[in-house]
This record gives C-alpha cells, sequence and structure tokens, in this order.
C-alpha cells in the first residue's frame, strides 16, 4: 500500500499560484477557506524559496490526537482525513497543527468556527466515494478515481509532487543528483519525522 | 540594394552570434556562483526561530507561518500532562475527602442545635453564591468533556451523539462563562471586607480550624479556610475567565502560541479549581452540620455560628440591638 505524501521541491517553485488556484476549483472550496498557500521566504533576498504548503498528512497526525470529538481518521493510503459531521469546530486542530492547515468558515467569535475545512489530499471524507453529499462537504475524490490531487497535477514546473512517499523520494533524490543542490524536502521532518537524505 | 542587404544582415548576425559567445563565458565566470544554489535552509530557520516564517498572497496574516512545530509541545501537554494534572488533582481531592469523611465523619455541631437561628447571607448574596455555582458546575463538566469525554464518554455512546453532546457543551461553556464571571467579580466586591486576612487567621490555621480533633478556634465572619477559597474563587475565576476570553475571541492581538498558553492556562487552573471546589463542596453538605444551611434558607444556628464563628456572632449581637442598616442579623426565636 502507499504512504502518500506532498512534496514541495522549492529550487522549483515559482510562486505561481496555480496550485491554490487549482485547489479552490476542483473542491469548490468555500470563500475565505485556503486549502492550499504559497508561502515565500526571505522574499526579495538572495536565495529565497517559495513553497506550496497545504495539509502534509503528517504521520501520527497532531490534529487527530488532540481532536476531543475523535472527527479523524487516516486511511490506508496515510491519507489525513476528517469528518465534519462528527467536527464541533472547537479549534484545538488548528493549535496542534504544525502547518496551519485547518480553516474554518467563520472567524469562530463564541465558538462559531463553524465545521472544520482542509486539505483531503483530493480524496473526500467518509461519504460514499464520488456521492454528491461528499462533493459538497469535502470537495472532489480523484483518489478514488485512480488520479492525484490536482494541486501537484497542475504544477507547471512539477515543483510540487503527490503520491507514493517512496517515489516521490526517488524522483526529488535524482533531482538534486542532477541538479547539484537541493534546499530539502520542506516540512518532511515535522510531518513524517524523516528527511530525504540527498 | 535589395541584393546586398541579405548578405549584410547575415554577416552582422554572425558578429552578433560570435560576441554572445564570447561574452557569455566571461559572464559566467565573472559570476561564478550559481544564485539559486545559496538557499534558504528550513533547519536553520527552525533552530532559529522555532517557526518558518514567509510571505504570502492571502489576506489571512496567519497563513504566512509556513511550519510551527511547537505543536507538538502543545499536543503533549493536552494529551499527556493536563489528564495527569487533572486526575490527580481530581481523583487526590476525592480520595482525601472519602478518608477523612470515614475517618472524621460529619463534623457535629457540639452543643447540640440551640433552636434560635441568626441570618448569614441575604438572599442576594445566596442568589449570587448559587448563580456562579451552577454557572462552574456546568462549565466543569463540559470543560473536562473536552479532555475527558474521548477516552471516557465517547466509547459509551454513538459518534454522533458524543458529537451533539459536545456542541451543545461547548456553547454552554461559552455562554455561561458570561455570567459565571458576573458572579466572580460580584462574590469579590460583597464579601472582600470579610475576606482580608486578619491575625486570627493565623490562630485559626494554627489550630488546624477545628476539623482534627473537637477544638473551635475562633473566627469572624469568615475564617481562614473560607478566605482561601475566597481568594481561590477570585484569582482562580479570574484566571480562567481571561485566559477564556481570550480563547473565546480566537486571535485577536493573539498568536498561535498565545493562544496555545491561554489554553494551557485555563485548563490546569480549572482542574485545580474542580478539585478545590469539591473540597468546598463536601464542608458545605455533608462534611458539616448546619453549614448548607447557611447558602440554603440564608440562617444559621446560633449554637453553629458560636462554634465555628465565635467572633462574628459577637459582632452581629452587639450591631443588631444598635443599628438595624446592614443585612438585617437579627436573632429570632423558634426556626
Amino acid at each position: 500500500m502507499a504512504r502518500m505524501k506532498f512534496l514541495c521541491d522549492a529550487d522549483r517553485c515559482i510562486e505561481c499560484n496555480a496550485c491554490v488556484t487549482a485547489c479552490k476549483n476542483e473542491n469548490e472550496v468555500p470563500w475565505g477557506i485556503n486549502r492550499r498557500r504559497v508561502v515565500t521566504i526571505d522574499d526579495g533576498q538572495p536565495g529565497e524559496r517559495s513553497v506550496s504548503m497545504a495539509c502534509m498528512h503528517c504521520t501520527d497526525a497532531p490534529c487527530q490526537a488532540v481532536c476531543p470529538v475523535n472527527a479523524f481518521y487516516t486511511t490506508a493510503d496515510g491519507v489525513v482525513l476528517h469528518s465534519k459531521d462528527i467536527c464541533i469546530g472547537c479549534g484545538y486542530c488548528f493549535y496542534a497543527c504544525p502547518f496551519g492547515a485547518p480553516q474554518y468558515p467563520r472567524v469562530g467569535n463564541f465558538g462559531s468556527r463553524g465545521k472544520m475545512d482542509k486539505c483531503t489530499f483530493c480524496a473526500g471524507g467518509p461519504e460514499p466515494d464520488g456521492s454528491p453529499a461528499e462533493y459538497e462537504k469535502y470537495g472532489a475524490n480523484r483518489l478514488a478515481e485512480g488520479k492525484l490531487p490536482l494541486c501537484a497535477e497542475m504544477c507547471s514546473t512539477k515543483s510540487l509532487l503527490a503520491g507514493d512517499g517512496e517515489v516521490l523520494e526517488e524522483i526529488y533524490k535524482a533531482r538534486v543528483v542532477q541538479r547539484g543542490y537541493g534546499s530539502g524536502a520542506w516540512g518532511w521532518k515535522t510531518a513524517y519525522r524523516e528527511t530525504v537524505s540527498s | 540594394m535589395q541584393a546586398l542587404a541579405a548578405p549584410l544582415r547575415i554577416v552582422l548576425t554572425a558578429v552578433f552570434l560570435a560576441v554572445a559567445a564570447i561574452g557569455y563565458p566571461a559572464a559566467t565566470q565573472a559570476q561564478s556562483v550559481n544564485p539559486t544554489k545559496n538557499a534558504v535552509s528550513e533547519e536553520q530557520l527552525l533552530q532559529q526561530f522555532k517557526t518558518v516564517r514567509g510571505l504570502g498572497t492571502i489576506p489571512d496574516t496567519k497563513s504566512y507561518t509556513l511550519e510551527q512545530p511547537a505543536g507538538r509541545g502543545w499536543r503533549h501537554f493536552h494529551e499527556v500532562t493536563l489528564r495527569w494534572i487533572g486526575a490527580i488533582a481530581i481523583l487526590g481531592m476525592l480520595a482525601v475527602l472519602v478518608v477523612f469523611y470515614l475517618s472524621r465523619g460529619m463534623v457535629r455541631i457540639e452543643s447540640g442545635r440551640s433552636g434560635r437561628s441568626i441570618v448569614r447571607f441575604n438572599a442576594f448574596e445566596r442568589f449570587v453564591h448559587w448563580m456562579t455555582a451552577l454557572c462552574f458546575v456546568i462549565l466543569a463538566l463540559s470543560g473536562l468533556n473536552i479532555t475527558f469525554g474521548r477516552p471516557l464518554l465517547l466509547p459509551l455512546m454513538r459518534p454522533e451523539s458524543f458529537t451533539a453532546f459536545s456542541e451543545w457543551a461547548k456553547y454552554a461553556h461559552n455562554f455561561l462563562s458570561f455570567p459565571f464571571t458576573l458572579g466572580v467579580v460580584l462574590i469579590f466586591l460583597m464579601w472582600l471586607s470579610g475576606n482580608l486576612p486578619t491575625r486570627v487567621d493565623v490562630e485559626w490555621l494554627k489550630r488546624g480550624g477545628g476539623m482534627i480533633g473537637h477544638d473551635q478556634p475562633p473566627a469572624h465572619r469568615f475564617n481562614a479556610g473560607q478566605k482561601l477559597v475566597y481568594w481561590i474563587v477570585v484569582l482562580g475565576g479570574g484566571a480562567v475567565a481571561v485566559s477564556g476570553y481570550v480563547l473565546i475571541f480566537p486571535f485577536y492581538g493573539t498568536t498561535i502560541e498565545t493562544m496555545q498558553q491561554a489554553e494551557m492556562v485555563h485548563s490546569i487552573v480549572a482542574m485545580l479549581f474542580i478539585a478545590v471546589m469539591l473540597g468546598h463542596i463536601y464542608i458545605g453538605t455533608i462534611g458539616m452540620e448546619g453549614a448548607f444551611e447557611a447558602m440554603g434558607s440564608g440562617t444559621v444556628d446560633v449554637n453553629w455560628a458560636k462554634e465555628h464563628h465565635s467572633l462574628w456572632l459577637e459582632e452581629e449581637g452587639a450591631r443588631g440591638r444598635t443599628g438595624p442598616s446592614q443585612p438585617q442579623p437579627t436573632i429570632v426565636a423558634g426556626q
């Protein structure tokens, strides 16, 4: 069984935000919610890097651990999903998440955040695969159709990769060998407690 | 001219290409460093700042933080540390109370009931007490549900039912915080004068408050133990209220770190608060004969007052005859 992961090759990201747009469109993400975002570090400085970030689908996910109502579950592919029927919008997953992935439809005063929304690795939710109910709550279920997340599929420089972690690692290592440098797999140590040794 | 133009163009192009070809290696030699090679390093940033922060393009500035592994520490607190603190404080207090009750039993009115009673708390004081107390109980249970509900309650219910319960508990927790805070403020104001520490308290504490043995150290309206409860309610309630309002209005001048810290302060103080209140409930009910009436009907037996608040009884007796201004401390015959 594959262990699904994201890998953003920061040496290739050109901050075009196509991944962000693709995600919003494919999943009909509500206004104000960004499941994916691009952050530029040292913007304008030599050595600046842009990284596209969403839920990293952590091993032993912190959101899943702190959730007071057990709304999260990890699929056999290592994708961390949640049930909006179980979520009570307490905000704890946002406090625990190392990547700021959980998003809420409302501001959250008096605990009125609404149901949490986050990247699903384009794998929907607990409803039957491809059902209208699933699409309405969680967006597309591309994984069930044998497709990878659209953000990575759309990436014009193939900076953002999605798929089986071992394959991603091989691709990234080959790139680093070929070009002679690589700023590493951002977030991997935090999310998976391992890095890509290049 | 037309015939000449084409060859000229070819020559010019050739010259341009030749210059470019010579110039290009020179340019690369001058730079010699690959500008994309020396990138910012994730590891270095994490070591230096504990977070990786950059610039984004969406209005939500929280999203400019790329990575914040600190959530892991908070997770450990929430999952492990807090549950131990809560379990030890609450179960420990219950154990102490059970042992105490079995060894000491109910503290009796030694000289028996006199049949005469004296007003101890007026209607307003009792209203404030019970409003705060009722809010506290619901706040405590709904708060404990957030920490202990998943391991203890969820296995007994359907997940949907547990969610429905937890969501209502969350709203109850958020909105009952307002009358609770009001209650704490009123308690602070209306009982402040009786709860400032005096020399009598030292002796009361030295004599163990009469809880062990059959000693009855003198006390004014509030003895040192009650003063302790008062200040725990005022300060603990204040801390819980302030940290709670930080949590209820997320990210108003707070960052994710301060939100995590607010949750830690809120939950630790609350756990200890619950433990202390268990002790308070014990002594006000089965722990002491004649104590519940003070907050129940508002009057206590004169002999109870004599044994536990002798100085207060004297003051009330003296004042009751002279000035009928304050909360009517009259001694009435009969019930």
